[in-house]
């Protein structure tokens, strides 16, 4: 599984931040920083999927091989 | 006196009226129906205005500053005093370019990490509103008015920096903002909000503390310092942005909670979801709703939208789409999929998110821990508000013998 973080879109609702962070990071204002981009480590898969499935912004897209 | 009363609504579909009790009563009904049959409706009220209920309508207009300005955001037959793009509250009557300017100077406050500092503060306050519920000795009491109101008001007067012996006549001013005004007759000059806060400006000026307003005042806006006129629009503007909206959100919870044993039972023995319930929550009784007027001519859903139109945003109606929720007319308190959009979408994403999600999980888990069994005292007496922020304003509750 491979983790796409849009900046563009992100309005800092902080979803992916609460919910997956060991992936993500938050800047000062409150925008999400994409630890590491690319493929997910299978411990991090289900944090992946809720960040994904939260953001009202459509920001964080999972590709499944 | 008594307001001149609303006349009906015929037709949802061309004659809708979000401020008539009949729309507070049964606004997922009548979004149900309009998704069905006519996804954007529009009155002639209020001098024309649109509501459009599914989520892909919603959102692609809440993304949309080119068609759209902010610079009125409540509907009423008035259409805003000044021009957009400074407006008179910023940053939420802004459009861009301005309105990120005035943002950004306060996003570093709400972010998640600086929220988060603000946890114990908000614990401990909680708990001790718990504590005098719990002395009082009363088996009756109103989880609105005497728990969910007081804590936003805490939250933000201990932000700003109010001195804590300025408690009472803080929350007096507030009282007077959100639920009595123009009825408390003649007041002094020198007994307003907006006196009281130029004061606090000065004092804080010759002594900064770690608060709001000290930061604001270190902060600049192209170059230049803020004016205490800014200063003073953006703490009111946070007064009014997040205190009853937060206060309406604790109060559909608790309520949720007081109706739902299953659901309190299931939070009580696992604690741990009570932040994804919070979530459920905010989409099922999304509390605000925000307006647009038309800036541009522009098409939405087939329906020809002219200048000066206003458009409703009605977040909790787009939060009940199925198009993007699973059984989207349940309370599901372990919904894991919930991309709701109580706090908007696109640039005028609510600065106060953070905040106001920590105080909502705050709240509801220090109420649990106190009181986990509950139930309405009297339904004929829960009273929820009407208009752009819906939630109980009054929650009579009645705690078993012993609690
Ligand atoms: C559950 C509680 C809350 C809800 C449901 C809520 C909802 C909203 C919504 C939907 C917007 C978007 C407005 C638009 O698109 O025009 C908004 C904006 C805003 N909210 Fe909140 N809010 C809440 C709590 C708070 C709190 C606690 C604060 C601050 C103390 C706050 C401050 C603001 C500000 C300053 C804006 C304007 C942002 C901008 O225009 O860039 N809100 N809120
Ligand atoms: S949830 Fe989405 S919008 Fe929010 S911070 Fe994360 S990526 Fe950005």
């Amino acid at each position: 599984m491979r983790i796409e973080f849009d900046r563009e879109k992100c309005q800092g609702h902080n979803r992916c931040y609460m919910l997956a962070p060991d992936l993500f990071d938050v800047d000062d204002e409150g925008y999400a920083i994409l630890r590491d981009a690319g493929e997910v480590p299978a411990e991090l898969e289900r944090q992946a999927r809720l960040a994904a499935d939260n953001c009202p912004e459509f920001a964080v897209v999972l590709v499944e091989e | 006196m008594t307001l001149p009363q609303r006349p009906a609504v015929a037709d949802w579909a061309t004659d809708f009226d979000h401020t008539h009790p009949d729309y507070a009563a049964a606004a997922p009904e009548i979004w149900d129906d309009l998704r069905e049959q006519c996804p954007v409706a529009r009155t002639e009220r209020f001098g024309g205005a649109w509501l459009p209920v599914r989520h892909a309508d919603v959102a692609a207009i809440a993304h949309d500053t080119e068609h759209f300005t902010s610079k009125a955001v409540i509907v009423s037959d008035f259409r805003g005093l000044v021009d957009a793009p400074v407006g008179y509250a910023p940053p939420i009557t802004s459009d861009p370019p301005f309105h990120q300017e005035a943002r950004r100077l306060l996003l570093p406050a709400f972010s998640p990490k600086a929220v988060a500092l603000l946890e114990p503060f908000t614990r401990q306050f909680c708990s001790s509103l718990l504590d005098g519920l719990a002395a009082s000795g009363s088996r009756q009491v109103d989880a609105a008015v005497d728990y969910a109101q007081h804590i936003p008001v805490q939250v933000i007067a201990h932000m700003l920096g109010v001195p804590p012996e300025d408690g009472d006549r803080f929350r007096v001013f507030i009282h007077r903002i959100l639920e009595a005004p123009g009825q408390t007759g003649p007041i002094e000059p020198e007994d307003t909000l907006t006196f009281y806060l130029w004061q606090l400006i000065e004092q804080r000026r010759t002594d900064p503390g770690d608060d709001l307003i000290s930061y604001l005042l270190t902060t600049e806006i192209e170059g230049e310092p803020l004016g205490p006129e800014h200063i003073v629009g953006t703490c009111a503007l946070l007064l009014l942005a997040g205190i009853d909206t937060t206060w309406s959100a604790i109060g559909a919870s608790i309520w949720h909670l007081a109706t739902h044993p299953e659901d309190r039972r299931r939070l009580v023995a696992e604690p741990e979801l009570v932040p994804t319930a919070v979530e459920e929550f905010l989409r099922a009784y999304a509390p605000v709703t925000m307006a647009r007027l038309v800036s541009e001519p522009v098409e939405v859903g087939g329906c020809p939208m002219e200048v000066d139109d206003w458009v409703l945003l009605p977040f909790p109606a787009a939060n009940r789409d199925p198009e993007v929720f699973d059984r989207a007319d349940e309370v599901l308190v372990d919904r894991e999929q919930n991309r709701h959009l109580a706090f908007g979408l696109g640039i005028h994403r609510c600065i106060g998110s953070n905040l106001a999600r920590m105080e909502l999980t705050v709240a509801v888990e220090e109420w649990l821990r106190r009181f986990p069994e509950f139930e309405v005292a009297d339904p004929e007496g829960v009273r929820w508000s009407t208009g752009q922020v819906r939630g109980p304003r009054t929650l009579p509750l009645r705690l078993p013998e012993g609690a």
